[in-house]
């Protein structure tokens, strides 16, 4: 297909160079992290970086988990996720069903003011004054329930319903079965590829979310991760870690490396589902770009 | 308004009724759709409408212990009263100054990196290079500049060591005015480059490798190919994510830069999402800071269909 000229050669093998370093670069501050959390002090100090540590060290997750804060908001972060996912999926997926009925009365206008509301927002502090109003400040369901729908995806999973073959509807409903049901026993079962990449869509967007906890959470016993790690690492606070439930021979281990561990227990999660990630997103900005 | 509420004997006439008698049918052949529908439409309302009939508080002076419809009604005062703050014009310049780093230096950086990908021919080689830049758009902005930090930190970073030991110089990035937003670029670039290229790898798997083998029998070489096939399958994508980025010059990230921003950088490093915050939930002065977001959002709405009606005129499709 491609002629193969000197140029050509030249060129295809400074790409090939260029492509690595790129990706080289792309990935070489993770294993930086990784790497200084596991290192040593002196090696920390002495040598000026490293991918992979002389002598191994655990210290630093030792430390940071010596107590339970970091324990209690990784926990908040997986209830978030996971109750969040299902409010999510549970919020869009029936909205988007009635609404992917062509003949339901006031449709149209539903759908215009869904899509008013994806350009016009009332804003932070309006937002806030709500999620205030109805008591939900300090409350875990504040970083759930304000966040209940994305309209950008409602709109996606409606246009999927709506591809689905009539058919199917008008026989369950010959059948006996009402709309509800329709949608549990036949709508849902055939969309569940389609469900699990917003399920992973809106898992990492909770996991990821930092906007709500900082708007909406003050009491720190119900930080999520993202909280936290904007604290120990920005801003040198929310003591984490207390050499004294360790052995006394336990020398405190830099602040550097401390900061780098609780980078690597915060990504991790993210990299476990990685290859699940990968593949599913791209097909869900394949499926956002076709207008529906 | 008076007029509609009297009394007409001839208002009720036969088809008005047999019609509401419809209407009526079809609600409750609905009703279990209307059920399913409930939840959302309750989250819309809510979450999303309350808070647009909140931006009122705009143009009161809002008191939190006297409520909505306690508070004074002050007109446009809290607009004037930013027009006239020097702090909007340092506002409006950080958040465009932002935007047009965004446009120049990170815009271009998924189309070059995505016709680069596009030469490769070797699958396993593509594939592999893809699976490695897409990692940092699924981590957050909390761990973004995390790492930032952990690099360019003043006590022992390691961009910052280096620096030293090749000028001699010591500098403080992360509270430096200077390298505030070039950061913040760089920032960008490193998340989200690689995903950036999904959508121009997308077009650019669609074009017909006939015209390849075509251009190929006409004697054309590699450039001839790239300048009359390659660019022009993925012009319209270009057009249309240009646009739509003009069409949120205002919006810069409000994550990122909140978390950047610390008491030394302020100056730079305000633009108006993280001034609504620091004023509006720090400082208390809701009535002021709406005013702030409202101006924001009214700016922001004429920017989107402005920029959709400039995608219709130049021959795409644009967005609705």
């Amino acid at each position: 297909m491609r002629t193969n000229t000197w140029f050509g050669r030249i060129f295809d093998g400074f790409n090939y160079l260029f492509l690595a370093v790129v990706s080289i670069c792309t990935v070489i501050p993770f294993i930086y992290v990784v790497a200084g959390s596991f290192a040593t002090n002196t090696e920390l100090t002495q040598r000026a970086f490293f991918l992979i540590p002389k002598t191994i060290s655990f210290s630093a997750y030792q430390f940071i988990f010596s107590t339970d804060t970091l324990l209690r908001s990784a926990l908040v972060s997986v209830y978030i996720t996971v109750v969040g996912t299902i409010v999510n999926l549970l919020f869009t997926t029936t909205m988007a069903y009635s609404l992917s009925r062509k003949d339901l009365l006031g449709r149209n206008l539903i759908l215009n003011l869904i899509v008013f509301s994806m350009v016009f927002s009332g804003g932070m502090i309006p937002t806030f004054l709500v999620v205030k109003g109805l008591g939900l400040l300090d409350s875990l369901w504040a970083m759930i329930i304000p966040g209940a729908i994305s309209a950008f995806n409602l709109i996606i999973v409606k246009n999927f319903f709506q591809e689905l073959p009539k058919e199917l509807i008008e026989s369950a409903s010959l059948d006996g079965c009402t709309d509800i049901g329709t949608f549990c026993r036949i709508i849902l079962p055939l969309s569940k590829p389609v469900l699990a990449t917003f399920a992973l869509f809106y898992a990492v967007g909770h996991w990821n979310d930092f906007y709500s906890a900082l708007l909406y959470i003050n009491d720190s016993a119900k930080w999520p991760l993202q909280v936290l790690l904007q604290q120990i690492v920005m801003l040198s606070q929310g003591s984490i870690g207390d050499p004294s439930n360790l052995d006394p021979t336990f020398v405190k281990p830099p602040d550097q490396s401390i900061k780098m561990a609780v980078i690597v227990v915060s990504t991790v999660p993210i990299m476990l589902v990685y290859p699940w990630l990968q593949k599913h997103f791209v097909k869900g900005v394949m499926v956002g770009a076709v207008k529906g | 308004m008076q007029k509609v509420q009297e009394y007409n004997p001839e208002w009720p006439s036969v088809r008005p009724v047999a019609k509401n008698k419809k209407v009526l049918a079809k609600l409750s052949k609905d009703k279990w759709l209307y059920v399913l529908l409930l939840p959302g439409a309750l989250y819309f309302l809510v979450f999303k409408y309350l808070p647009m009939w909140g931006v009122l508080i705009a143009f009161q002076n809002y008191q939190p212990f006297l409520g909505f419809f306690g508070s004074q009604w002050i007109g446009i005062g809290n607009f004037k009263d930013f027009f006239i703050n020097p702090d909007f014009f340092r506002l409006l310049n950080n958040t465009l100054i932002l935007s047009l780093y965004n446009i120049f230096l990170f815009f271009p950086a998924p189309i070059v990196l995505a016709l680069l990908l596009n030469e490769v021919r070797k699958t396993f080689y593509k594939r592999t290079v893809q699976t490695l830049i897409y990692v940092p758009h699924f981590m957050s902005m909390v761990i973004v500049v995390s790492i930032t930090y952990v690099f360019f930190t003043i006590d022992g970073g390691f961009v910052t060591q280096l620096v030293e030991q090749l000028t001699g110089h010591k500098i403080d990035f992360l509270t430096s005015l200077s390298w505030f937003r070039p950061l913040i670029v760089l920032q960008t670039i490193w998340k989200e480059t690689g995903w950036g290229t999904i959508l121009f790898l997308a077009a650019l798997a669609g074009v017909d490798a006939q015209l390849y083998e075509a251009a190929i029998v006409d004697g054309a070489g590699r450039w001839r190919q790239l300048w009359h096939i390659t660019l022009p399958s993925i012009r319209s994508t270009i057009v249309i994510l240009f646009i739509l980025r003009m069409g949120s010059a205002l919006d810069n990230g409000f994550e990122q830069i909140y978390l950047m921003t610390n008491s030394l950088n302020r100056q730079v490093a305000d633009v108006f999402d993280t001034y609504v915050y620091f004023v509006g939930i720090t400082q208390g002065s809701f009535s002021y800071s709406t005013a702030v977001g409202l101006f924001k959002a009214v700016i922001g709405v004429i920017l989107i269909f402005g920029s959709n009606y400039l995608a219709k005129k130049s021959g795409e499709s644009g967005l609705f």
